[in-house]
């Protein structure tokens, strides 16, 4: 039966999220974006909190892990479920409600964590348990691009020897390994790249330097150097096997887990930001009148409709992307669906109500101009608009990666 | 004593009418083109309402019937019941067979033909609102399979699809609004084998229309209401033996009332628009025209009003699902053979592109739609969600009307591909008021 409200057995864990979101991350919103790649030592107490919910069974995945496909999980019932993908989600809205960066500076609760989990084996997910994994695949020749990245893998004996340079690591000062992507053959292509959970401990791996930005200013960008890092053969995750047939699948499958994670954070981000212009609107004495026609309403009025309206097509284009995860069926054009939509009227929302509240909301008196530097971000990462777009095109219109280039 | 029919029981009621209907091999849609010639001249026409079958007026003392609301499941589910994937299937099949292949004739005829209106009456098209206990299918609410079915239906075409909903949105506005004698006087004939052609009319002909600021009125006098105003978007009004119609009643707020078409100083004028030419548009001149006090529907609550223009503003944004799931099926397959510069256009990001960015806004009001009638059947508040369905499906529908006519360059402009007709017709979804309800 069609019912798009949130699960009901969801929603008493939605409420404490979004108090504890409220208390540890937006009440120190603006510090950490003022302090750039100063350390929030207030969520190491969170993470605790998280750690122990998870052991405890009681865990609905408050971050950007627990996205593994558990085939098992009641095989073969034909009941709808609402599961994880979604509680994931529904968290991450939450936590990105509060402030997007503190979300991405989660101890051990990285994207890095989210490959362990997708296609780690379970020897690995053992062994890997309770580390804090950031993720290092574009380089500074490489974006969008994956495939062609640079960074090598050569085999040696029970090691492997990683060289090359990696940006954009988020985390990767924080974090205590990182998954690297590198090829094992450059010559063999997109089959030839596998991914290495590189704990920073090893010689060899270096955090260079520390990025200036935009915004999610609280989550460190690190430059991470691989210097003939040898790492041992049984942290490549996956099959090391160079499967020429498979191609890049194994690899990217993380991204179809992770896409609407990222879709999420741009929601969350986006209904902050909602939230308090509308707060402004009406203090200033805007009427938003959801059943007189918008054509007769004041323009900021008509304006935060039509936000509203945007928004709430992201949220349950989200949702989507979760629910059919957990149904066990195919989710790769609606997570990018997701991923484009709410990554771009993310950025929208949050631009336009700047706008809406003039220099009050240009200003750093209000948070809203932050969550407007702090969205951008995610119409890139995870896949930048054009390529969820390309994603999007190719399924729709059955063409290959070569004939939609 | 009628034995409740459970969801698969209503699916197999719709399916045994289908089945007992001869009009699948029967229906000669082309023979319409007489017609044509005889409505071409129709532009400027002006009568008197339709003379209307005398509705036998039956004092009811009782409380009306109303349709129980659907219980919240509490689970997160796009998956449509059963007996919905039934009744759609049943649509989707006769919007593809029929309603499509006659597009073409129908807006040339102004008018949706005969053998189409009767055959969606066979279907139980108006019944899915009307009580089961005055003829109708239905205990429960059932503003998602209204979605479903518009939505179907305008896949095939949109101005055939108004048409055929027009009387469904009166019975079903009788059935949620009227009182126990309004029922039992207009509902036996929506749920008999001659469905009587019907309209909601609430939209005015004026810029900035608002519904709840009405220009139509309904003055008290002894015998009741004296009514004055131009109603416009009111669907084959020729035809139709009854109005529901928004009025404002002096001082006391919008509410509405019904008209019997042979009420004197009822006019009907013919209002040909750009697009939706087989739903037959007109105005509804009403001069003087006097009502008994017992045609106000209900209780002409303010709460009944409000919730028949969300539930009108609801079912135009279902059309839109289904024109514009058109549009994309359309152009997918027109830009993957249509080739330019030696390879098929799709191989352009510039066009590839505009065909994904149809297909997330479509799901994405798609998804807003569902919501807004999920929560009308359970009885929630669902004022937001239909504004937000109807700012979607007004803006990208009509974006992606632009971009179907756009994808096809010159192809588009000219009526050899559809999609200028349908671009005709999205235009309507954001600015229409009444005419269907789900």
């Amino acid at each position: 039966m069609i019912n798009l409200e949130t699960p009901r057995k969801f929603r008493p864990f939605v409420q404490q999220a979004h108090q504890v979101a409220q208390e540890f991350l937006r009440a120190n919103s603006r510090k950490y974006d003022l302090a750039e790649h100063a350390y929030p030592k207030e969520l190491d107490l969170l993470a605790s909190l998280v750690d122990g919910m998870g052991a405890s069974g009681q865990g609905q995945g408050a971050g950007a892990a627990g996205v593994r496909r558990d085939e098992d999980d009641e095989a073969g019932s034909a009941k709808v479920k609402n599961g994880t993908n979604m509680s994931s989600v529904l968290s991450v809205i939450e936590m990105c409600w509060a402030d997007v960066g503190l979300l991405l500076s989660m101890p051990r609760q990285g994207l890095g964590n989210s490959a362990i989990a997708s296609v780690a084996d379970d020897e690995q997910l053992e062994r890997f348990k309770g580390t804090w994994a950031a993720m290092a695949i574009t380089e500074p020749g490489t974006g969008s691009d994956s495939a062609n990245i640079t960074t090598t893998a050569i085999k040696d004996g029970d090691e492997y020897v990683l060289n090359g340079e990696k940006i954009y690591v988020t985390s990767g000062e924080r974090a205590d390994s990182v998954v690297v992507w590198a090829t094992l053959d450059k010559s063999l292509g997109r089959a030839a790249i596998k991914s290495f959970l590189v704990p920073k401990s090893l010689p060899g791996i270096r955090v260079e330097r520390l990025e200036h930005k935009l915004g999610i200013r609280a989550s460190d960008t690190a430059v991470i150097v691989l210097e003939n890092c040898r790492v041992p053969a049984a942290n490549l995750l996956g099959n090391p096997d160079i499967d020429t047939k498979q191609g890049f699948a194994g690899a990217m499958a993380t991204f179809d887990n992770t896409r609407p994670l990222v879709a999420g954070m741009a929601v969350g981000c986006a209904r902050a930001a909602l939230e308090d212009t509308r707060a402004l609107l009406e203090r200033a004495g805007v009427v938003i009148d959801y059943d007189r026609p918008v054509q007769a309403q004041s323009y900021a009025a008509a304006m935060f409709i039509a936000m509203e309206a945007d928004w709430e097509a992201a949220l349950l284009l989200t949702l989507e992307a979760a629910w059919l995860a957990d149904n066990r069926r195919p989710n790769s054009m609606e997570a990018s669906m997701a991923k484009a939509k709410a990554g771009r009227v993310g950025n929208d929302i949050t631009l336009r109500c700047v706008e809406l509240a003039g220099t009050l909301g240009y200003s750093e008196h209000e948070l809203i101009e932050k969550w407007s530097r702090d969205s951008k971000i995610l119409d890139i990462f995870e896949g930048t608009q054009q390529i969820q777009q390309l994603i999007v095109a190719r399924r729709l219109l059955n063409l290959t990666s070569s004939q939609l280039r | 004593m009628v034995t409740r029919r459970d969801p698969m029981g209503i699916g197999l009621a719709v399916l045994n009418r289908i089945a007992s209907s001869p009009a699948v091999d029967r229906l000669g849609l082309r023979r319409t083109t007489e017609r044509a010639v005889y409505e071409g001249a129709k532009g400027g026409f002006r009568v008197a309402g339709a003379s209307s079958r005398a509705f036998r007026r039956v004092t009811g003392g009782g409380r009306p019937t109303r349709l129980a609301r659907t219980s919240d499941s509490g689970v997160f589910d796009l998956e449509p019941t059963e007996d919905q994937q039934m009744i759609v299937g049943v649509v989707k099949e006769f919007a593809a067979e029929v309603l499509r292949p006659g597009a073409a004739v129908a807006e040339a005829a102004t008018d949706t033909p005969k053998e189409v209106l009767s055959q969606t009456g066979e279907f139980g098209l108006t019944l899915l609102n009307i009580p089961e206990s005055l003829g109708g299918l239905s205990e429960d609410r059932s503003a998602v399979t209204g979605v479903l079915v518009a939505a179907a239906l305008a896949e095939g075409d949109m101005g055939q699809a108004v048409a055929c909903l027009a009387p469904a949105a009166v019975a079903t506005a009788i059935s949620l609004w009227g009182t126990d004698a309004q029922q039992q006087t207009y509902l036996p004939a929506f749920a008999g084998d001659d469905v009587p052609a019907a309209a909601l009319a609430v939209a005015e002909p004026r810029p900035l229309f608002d519904p709840f600021d009405l220009e139509t009125t309904a003055e008290a006098n002894d015998d009741g209401f004296v009514l004055n105003g131009v109603k416009s978007g009111v669907v084959r009004g020729s035809e139709a033996e009854l109005f529901v119609v928004a009025v404002e009643l002096d001082g006391g707020g919008p509410m509405l009332v019904l008209v019997e078409s042979s009420t004197p100083g009822v006019t009907i004028e013919a209002d040909p628009s750009m697009g939706l030419r087989a739903a037959g548009l007109t105005r509804l001149i009403l001069d003087d025209v006097q009502i008994p006090a017992d045609a106000v529907l209900g209780e002409g609550s303010a709460d009944d009003y409000r919730e028949c223009i969300r539930l009108s503003r609801l079912a135009w944004a279902a059309l839109a699902l289904g024109t514009g799931r058109a549009v994309l099926d359309y152009v997918s397959a027109y830009v993957t053979t249509r080739e330019a510069f030696g390879e098929p256009i799709s191989h352009r990001q510039a066009v590839a592109f505009m065909v994904a960015n149809i297909a997330i806004e479509l799901e994405g009001m798609r998804l807003v739609t569902l919501k807004a009638a999920s929560r009308a059947e359970q009885g929630l508040d669902f004022s937001r969600e239909v504004a937000l369905a109807r700012r979607l499906a007004g803006e990208y529908g009509m974006k992606i009307g632009t971009d179907g006519v756009q994808l096809l360059g010159g192809h588009g402009f000219v009526k050899e591909h559809p999609v200028e007709r349908w671009y005709r017709d999205l235009r309507a979804v954001g600015l229409m008021e009444g005419a269907v309800l789900v």
